[in-house]
Order: structure tokens, then C-alpha cells, then sequence
């Protein structure tokens, strides 16, 4: 088990805040790498309960409560726009992509 | 000034109605109370005592039009107000005002509720202890020095400290009951789907449900009725009709005919506080004199609720937080392209433990570990589920402890995050059945510091919980209880 989280490795790490689209700062590496490693042995304890034949729960509501939703708030684009870092135009203004 | 902080959300309610006394004045006594008092206690991030007077003086041109017509209302700061910052005690939300009302909020309103303020919370409800908050560090009004349970600490200090006459929070794994436990109220974590979530920042969507915590069962109850039922603008929310009275439990009831489980598992023999275990053993005396039948029954999964929680809550949190990106609200840091805006501002955005749940979260999502993390937990907590299934076809309800042990000292739990997360170890399992679940006062241990007593039901039965609470409150002397006030410091 040890192999496959091993967060002890500062790559992985590095690998999985790249992923979450983090920066981290050394020191953060170093001592969130500790604690995620920690709590992955804690929750390794799963490994042992049989869990062959059962079907996954994603979701614990009662059965049928999904449905489309019915309505939508009405927003104005000035108010849409009103806690935008930045907006230009209407719009709003990122760093260039192209 | 009127003493209207002694009473209970019920009788100000009543009184308001009878025109007694009047919207303003009450909210102008308990907003003095507020400036007084909450520097020592820290329990708002925000108070709205301009808006607040207007809705009183509203609420008086308009007497008894509304359960809670006057009532003075605090919100967990998670909760979309319009035109009120809303900032989930993160600094990535720091200046964020909502551009409507989430639907709790606009039913608070349209009860007739005055909105005090927004109160403190660890970051994003990611916590037991309100310690993640970027913003304050809130005391419990106990004992300043220990925490007021999280992640809705800055709700069970305010209700505590007699700073708002309700209060709603949100619970994902015991961010109700726990601190509610921790100061002496009580809290209700309702059935998923029994409130809409609509206009509530999301954390962990398949667990987060809202509840109401107050001074009373009956309070708790009354705050319920207006807040629950569908709303179409949650997907997740059912359609199961809200039963009323929940305010008016009939006073002084037995509990004949009401069978209770005692979980074994719940009461392990280490880790559990031997104040607490006595004074939940008590309680289960006293539930058993009123008239309700005792029985043993297992919950063997028990054991796997936190391994379980603690991927699954991170998953979806990783998943919900990726709408903070620094480009349509919220914190920016600006960077040389789009991907190093993103890193920058979330990395600068996020405290520690917010890092370490997406972290978490994205691992266990990641190609390679899907299955053995996330699909597994899903899984386990198929099981966990079946364990409650299987209880509930011989009991109506079961009795626990909420919290294996009464508040903690601040920063005692700080750098064991491992260790915090057992804070929750017997709340997790009713929000990962999706069940309801109701904390009340059942003593105290020798520092004098509350202890609670949790009660879980079947899904959307939450009357059947708050008349066992009811009654149990009737019967003990523990609602009578309240913490000094702290020094007065006016800034």
C-alpha cells in the first residue's frame, strides 16, 4: 500500500497540486505532503472490509428526488459583473489564452 | 432595556406577536449585546445592524404577519444574502456580496426574521473547531479559551452567548450537532433533501445539508418549519410535505410506545470521555423513565465511517472548489497566463486545510486511485447505509453521544489534523446514510463545560426526533443552563 501514496515523495505532490491547480510554497510541500500521507494510511483501514458484489452510493437521498431545476434566478450583467476581479466590455477579463 | 436575550426563540416569538414588545427593541437589545460582548466571544464576521433595524421597523408595521415576525436571526456565514458579504470565512471570498437571496435566506425573510449578521465558521465548513476561519478565532462561551465546535462555531457560540435568538448552520459531518454539543444548544441536521441548498456555497454535495440551532428543541423546531420543503431550485430537494406544530410540542409528554437503539459501537472503550459516557448513559435512564423501550443493536461499520467520510467529502470538495479560479469573483492574483492566475490565486486564496482536502480529494479522484479510493469508499458507505436500514426496522430512533468529548482547548488539535477529524467520529455516519440527526444538552462534566446527547432518526423524521428531544428537555433541568456573559469590552 505504501507504494501507490506515498506523499512523502515531493513529485507526487508537486504532481497532484499541478493537478488541483494549486501553487504551494516549499514549506507547504514538505508538511501537507506529511499529513496527506498520514491520513491516506489511516483511511487504508477500507482495504480490509469485503466490499465484493456491492454497488457504490454517490448519492444518499431518498429515491426519485433528482429532477431538472425549474427555475433560474434572474441576474442582471451588472450584477453578474459586479464582483469581477476584472471586467471589461461587459465582460469578463483573463489573462490572454492564445 | 428590555431583557429580551433571556427568552427562548418561542416565547420572543410570542411576545412579538401579542405586541409586547417590538421588533426594534428587541433587535436594538440584542444588537447592544453584540457590541458589547462579541469582541470577547467572536462570533460575527459581519453585522448588519443598519439592515437589521430596517427589517424590525418592517416587522412592526407588519405584527404577527409571519412565524418569526421581529425574531432576530443569525446566519452561518455560508449563506447567500443579498447585498450582505458573504465570505465562508475564506480570504479567497473576502469581498464577496451575493447578488440574491439563497432560498433559506429569502424564506427567513419572508417569515418576518431579522437578519443580525454572518457569523463565523471554519473556512468553507471544513473543519471541528473553527479554527480554519481566515478571519477571527471564535471562543466558546463556556470557556473562551476552548473552541466552540465547527465547522458552524460562530452559530453555537452566538445562540450560547445569547448574541441571536437562532441561528442556522450547515452540517456535512457533524458541522451542526458537534458544536452545538460543544455549547450547550441544540442542533438539527435534517434529512438530505428535507432544505433546500440553493444559495448555499457547496462543500461536499451528496452530505451538505442546512439546519437551524437554537436555545430549544422547540426552538430548533420552530425555525425548521420555515426554512424546510421543496424548492425547485435545488435539484436534491424532496418533495415530502413539512409537518407543523414543531414549535408547539405538547409540554411534559412520555415517550411510551417509542422504541430507542443503543448503538455498541458508540460507545468505545477508548476515546470516549467518561463524563460524557456517564451523562449519555443517564440520558438513556431518563429516556427509558419517560416511557421509552431500550434496546442494544449494532452498527458494525461504524468503525469505517471516517476512512469513508474523509475521502468521499474531499472528492466532491475538490470537485465543488474549482469554481475558484480568480476569474468571475472572488480573489485574484495575477500572474504571467491563465494557469499561473489559477495556481496563484487559490494557493494565496485557500488556508492550509482547505489545500488539504482538495489535495485529498484530487488524489482520490486521480487515473489510478479512482477505484481504489473513491469507488471503494462509495462502497463502504453502501454498507454503512444497509447497517441503518437494517436498525431502523426495530427501533424509531438512536441514542449516542454527539461528540466523544466536551470542547477542546484552542489549538490544542491544530497541527493533528488526523486527530481533529475524530471530533466527528459519531456524527459522520448520519450524513453519509442521509439521515436526520438532533443534538440536545445532557449534562455537563467537571470543568463545568456542556455535553451532548445525539439522537438519529429515519429519513424525514424529524418530528418523531424533536418530540423524543422535547420530551427529554422537559424532563431535565440542562435547557435551564446558560453560560455567564464575558466581559464587556466596546470598541
Amino acid at each position: 500500500m505504501a507504494a501507490r501514496n506515498d506523499f512523502t515523495d515531493p513529485e507526487r505532490v508537486a504532481h497532484v497540486a499541478k493537478l488541483a491547480r494549486l501553487a504551494l510554497t516549499p514549506e507547504e510541500q514538505a508538511v501537507l505532503g506529511r499529513q496527506l500521507a498520514d491520513i491516506l494510511r489511516a483511511v487504508d483501514e477500507l482495504a480490509e472490509v469485503d466490499t465484493s458484489g456491492v454497488e457504490p452510493t454517490a448519492f444518499a437521498g431518498p429515491e426519485g428526488t433528482f429532477r431538472a431545476p425549474g427555475q433560474r434566478v434572474a441576474i442582471t450583467n451588472a450584477e453578474r459583473l459586479a464582483n469581477a476581479p476584472e471586467a471589461t466590455a461587459g465582460a469578463f477579463r483573463v489573462p490572454r489564452v492564445l | 432595556m428590555i431583557p429580551a436575550a433571556d427568552w427562548t426563540l418561542c416565547a420572543l416569538a410570542d411576545r412579538l406577536a401579542t405586541g409586547e414588545v417590538s421588533a426594534v427593541e428587541v433587535t436594538r437589545a440584542y444588537l447592544d449585546r453584540i457590541e458589547a460582548l462579541d469582541a470577547a466571544v467572536g462570533a460575527y464576521l459581519t453585522v448588519d445592524a443598519a439592515g437589521a433595524l430596517a427589517q424590525a421597523e418592517t416587522a412592526d408595521r407588519h405584527r404577527g404577519e409571519g412565524p418569526l415576525a421581529g425574531v432576530p436571526i443569525a446566519l452561518k456565514d455560508i449563506f447567500l444574502t443579498r447585498g450582505l458579504r458573504t465570505t465562508c470565512a475564506s480570504r479567497i471570498l473576502e469581498d464577496f456580496v451575493p447578488p440574491y437571496d439563497g432560498t433559506v435566506v429569502r424564506r427567513l425573510r419572508e417569515a418576518g426574521a431579522v437578519i443580525l449578521g454572518k457569523l463565523n465558521m471554519d473556512e468553507f465548513a471544513m473543519g471541528s473547531s473553527t479554527e480554519n476561519s481566515a478571519f477571527r478565532r471564535t471562543g466558546n462561551p463556556w470557556a473562551l479559551d476552548r473552541t466552540p465546535g465547527g465547522s458552524s462555531g460562530g452559530s453555537s457560540a452566538a445562540v450560547a452567548a445569547r448574541l441571536c435568538a437562532g441561528s442556522l448552520g450547515t452540517d456535512t459531518g457533524g458541522s451542526i450537532r458537534q458544536p452545538a454539543a460543544l455549547c450547550g444548544i441544540v442542533g438539527l441536521k435534517p434529512t438530505y433533501g428535507r432544505v433546500s441548498r440553493f444559495g448555499v456555497v457547496a462543500f461536499a454535495s451528496s452530505l451538505d445539508q442546512v439546519g437551524p440551532m437554537g436555545r430549544t428543541v422547540r426552538d430548533v423546531g420552530r425555525l425548521l418549519e420555515v426554512v424546510a420543503g421543496h424548492d425547485p431550485y435545488d435539484a436534491t430537494s424532496a418533495a415530502v410535505p413539512v409537518p407543523g406544530g414543531l414549535g408547539e410540542l405538547p409540554q411534559g409528554a412520555d415517550l411510551r410506545g417509542v422504541r430507542l437503539g443503543v448503538p455498541r459501537e458508540y460507545f468505545p472503550e477508548t476515546g470516549l470521555q467518561p463524563a460524557v459516557e456517564r451523562a449519555v448513559r443517564a440520558a438513556i435512564e431518563q429516556l427509558r423513565d419517560l416511557g421509552a423501550e431500550i434496546v442494544d443493536v449494532s452498527l458494525p461499520h461504524t468503525k469505517y465511517a471516517v476512512a469513508t467520510y474523509y475521502l468521499v467529502a474531499p472528492a466532491e470538495a475538490s470537485s465543488n472548489l474549482a469554481r475558484y479560479d480568480g476569474v468571475r469573483y472572488g480573489l485574484r492574483v495575477t500572474a504571467d497566463d491563465l494557469q499561473g492566475m489559477y495556481a496563484e490565486t487559490r494557493g494565496q486564496g485557500f488556508g492550509a486545510e482547505v489545500k488539504r482536502r482538495i489535495l485529498l480529494g484530487t488524489f482520490a479522484l486521480s487515473a489510478g486511485y479512482y477505484d481504489a479510493y473513491y469507488r471503494k469508499a462509495g462502497q463502504v458507505r453502501t454498507l454503512i447505509r444497509r447497517d441503518f436500514d437494517d436498525v431502523f426496522e426495530r427501533v424509531d430512533a438512536i441514542v449516542t453521544p454527539t461528540s466523544p468529548t466536551t470542547a477542546f482547548k484552542l489549538g490544542e488539535r491544530l497541527d493533528d489534523p488526523l486527530q481533529m477529524y475524530l471530533a466527528d467520529i459519531f456524527t459522520l455516519s448520519c450524513n453519509l446514510a442521509g439521515l436526520p440527526g438532533l443534538s440536545v444538552p445532557c449534562g455537563f462534566d467537571e470543568a463545568d463545560l456542556p455535553i451532548g446527547l445525539q439522537l438519529l432518526g429515519r429519513p424525514f423524521d424529524e418530528a418523531g426526533l424533536l418530540r423524543i428531544g422535547a420530551a427529554y428537555e422537559d424532563a431535565t433541568p440542562w435547557k435551564a443552563r446558560l453560560p455567564g456573559d464575558p466581559p464587556e469590552v466596546r470598541r
